[in-house]
């Protein structure tokens, strides 16, 4: 089973800044990890393989930085990784994005599987893998909580729904996004690390991929983000302590001053 | 501080913190709740590829020595010596295979403790004899191609969890000290059980229990090295597994005074948290310099022990005796500094007090380092 799982660079939900001009998450200098869907889709990913052979490769659509997470994704069980990086791509919109990583895949090559996290801490759109479906022309199931069943022709999953869950069957290649229900990551390993030290990064750059230049990063971009601001810093908050009758006072004492 | 640790050891640090942080401190509380054995944390390290930093490369291992296991140790001390001492009790188990054992021995056991398939126990302490280790009364006699073990050993980690057994008997109690040696028993083999789970104070995440052998018959191929040795190996495999004992201690304290740094940073008294005073800064402050010094200390101890394997004892009773009892007194502090809340459940801190005095007592009590220390002295001021 060949698996091709896509990964994403995100920024520490505890360390977000925005670039004032763009509007967009500003990502140089800022503290990154691993999109944590993510993980879940790797680690499943790494699973599948465990139980029934096949190769990993961990593919990421990024600034060059991207390469200590892909070396991560190697420790983590990843047999290879792709870093598709191009000054071109930057400001890319989730349609940009689902069409830079199209036009990777189809260079990457055959796949049966192709795992994607539920959708992304940073712009949350959960867009990307159901486009990039789209674009190969392959079913996609989204929301994966568990994988029941794994044959040589097709997966049979579980897709959380609000109310339970969907039992859904689909032949490769096939594309699936998971939730965190799915697994627990693994910690890296030792021989992992050693190994995700000496990795080649395999660079696929606009050109290497074959991408229509107006198809890409803020060009390609139909999303203009007007306007993007944090969400403002909640007030002063204070817990009550005593008995009901010492709360009410207490509560009584801070509201007498706004009237 | 920084103590320049190479690539690969920083690899080491970053896997057993991440356990630490992720597996096992979010865990600890149940587990010492329930005195329940950390299986699945041990698994989790297991395919972290842990088990194999001490094992030798050629049985799978990763061949790294007693600094590597040092720097993995303090990390799961820092969570939970409970954790730790599962984890370590399982060298203390093969150490004697390594030191003293024949190459199929090797071949034979060391491979599945180094994925973590086998877990190991090492069966020294009995009834009466602990620290005077001379009252052994468990017995080995040959019979044809089999040996026959006979006695009941007391307090062995990993009983009944693990598979491969270190256990220490006497062959010829006309020879003394040369008269012990050391067998692989393993579970399974006729006559051999595991008593109840011991209630302890503290540690309550390891497995403590009674080993008996009645009529226990094994084959004659599993004395570990000569007929006679044991004691040796017993010797030389406490000298190179206590300063991981040490290392739980330098992690147990690191974890006690983060708690109280943490507690003394968000607690306020009379308006001012209560890190403004003196009286508390200067506590945490004593704190940190045992933790750091002992830390050093042990650090050294594991490079010294690794770099001389002839002159282990004074090394690594002087980094246990010190880092323990350092531990022992970080945590009550710990305790003092978050005051009634240190002293309450919902907090780690009094579980860290508990678990810290089984740190001064097991693997040689402090009391019997500190003869091991004069002893030593009181060799190398002879020769003066």
């Amino acid at each position: 089973m060949k698996i091709i799982v896509c990964i994403k660079q995100v920024p520490d939900a505890k360390d977000v800044r925005l670039d004032p001009v763009t509007n967009t998450l500003a990502r140089e200098g800022v503290q990154s990890i691993m999109n944590p869907y993510d993980q879940h889709a790797l680690e499943e990913a790494v699973r599948l393989k465990e139980v029934h052979g096949g190769e990993v490769v961990a593919v990421t659509m990024g600034p060059p930085q991207a390469e200590e997470m892909l070396r991560l994704a190697i420790s983590c069980g990843a047999d290879t990784v792709v870093l598709v990086s191009d000054r071109a791509f930057a400001g890319a919109d989730t349609w940009a994005t689902s069409y830079t990583l199209e036009k990777a895949l189809k260079k990457i090559g055959d796949y049966d599987l192709i795992l994607c996290g539920k959708q992304a801490i940073d712009g949350d759109t959960a867009q990307v893998g159901p486009g990039l479906a789209t674009r190969l022309g392959i079913p996609f199931v989204t929301c994966v909580q568990k994988v029941r069943e794994a044959t040589a022709t097709g997966l049979v999953m579980e897709r959380m729904m609000d109310d339970g869950y969907d039992v859904v069957a689909a032949d490769f290649p096939l594309l699936a996004t998971v939730v965190k229900d799915i697994n627990e990551p693994r910690v890296p390993s030792l021989k992992g690390k050693m190994k995700a030290k000496k990795a080649e990064i395999i660079t696929l750059s606009a050109a290497d991929i074959g991408a229509d230049t107006t198809c890409i990063g803020l060009p390609g971009s139909p999303t203009k983000v007007v306007d993007v601001f944090p969400p403002p810093a909640r007030g002063e908050r204070a817990v009550l302590e005593g008995s009901i009758d010492e709360q009410i006072e207490q509560l009584v004492d801070k509201l007498v001053p706004y009237l | 501080m920084d103590y320049f640790l190479s690539e690969e050891q920083q690899m080491i640090v970053d896997i057993a913190r991440q356990i630490t942080d992720e597996r096992i401190i979010p865990n600890r509380a149940e587990l010492d709740k329930n005195h329940e054995f950390p299986r699945q944390i041990l698994n989790d390290m297991a395919k972290a590829d842990l088990f194999g930093v001490p094992i030798p490369e050629e049985y799978g291992g990763f061949g790294g020595g007693c600094f590597d296991i040092v720097l993995t140790v303090e990390q799961l001390g820092r969570g939970c010596i409970g954790v730790g001492t599962a984890f370590a009790a399982n060298f203390l188990g093969v150490y004697p295979i390594i030191i003293s054992g024949s190459e199929e021995m090797k071949q034979k056991y060391l491979p599945d403790v180094a994925t973590g398939k086998k877990f190991g126990a090492f069966g020294l302490t009995e009834a009466n004899a602990g620290s005077d280790a001379s009252g052994i009364q468990t017995t080995a006699v040959l019979d044809g191609d089999e040996w026959v073990l006979n006695g009941t050993k007391q307090w062995i980690t990993n009983g009944g969890e693990a598979q491969i057994y270190s256990v220490v008997a006497i062959t010829d109690r006309s020879r003394g000290p040369r008269g012990a040696s050391i067998f692989v028993v393993e579970e399974g083999d006729p006559g051999f059980t595991c008593g109840p789970k011991e209630k302890k104070m503290g540690i309550r995440a390891s497995s403590t229990t009674e080993l008996i052998f009645k009529d226990c018959r094994i084959p004659k191929d599993r004395l570990i090295g000569r007929e006679g040795t044991g004691f040796i190996t017993v010797m030389k495999t406490l000298d190179l597994s206590r300063p991981g004992i040490a290392s739980l201690g330098v992690g147990l304290g690191q974890g006690a005074l983060d708690e109280a740094g943490k507690y003394a940073k968000q607690r306020k008294q009379f308006g001012k948290p209560i890190m403004a005073f003196q009286a508390v800064q200067h506590m945490l402050a004593d704190m940190a310099i045992g933790v750091e010094a002992a830390r050093a200390l042990v650090y050294s101890a594991a490079k010294h022990i690794q770099a001389h394997p002839k002159d282990m004892s004074k090394a690594s009773a002087i980094c246990k005796t010190f880092a323990t009892d350092m531990a022992m007194k970080v945590t009550t502090d710990a305790v003092q500094v978050m005051g009634g809340y240190g002293y309450m459940s919902e907090y780690p801190v009094e579980k860290m007090m508990r678990d810290a005095k089984i740190l001064q007592i097991y693997e040689g009590t402090n009391q019997i380092q500190r003869n091991v220390i004069g002893q030593e002295l009181n060799k190398e001021y002879s020769k003066a």
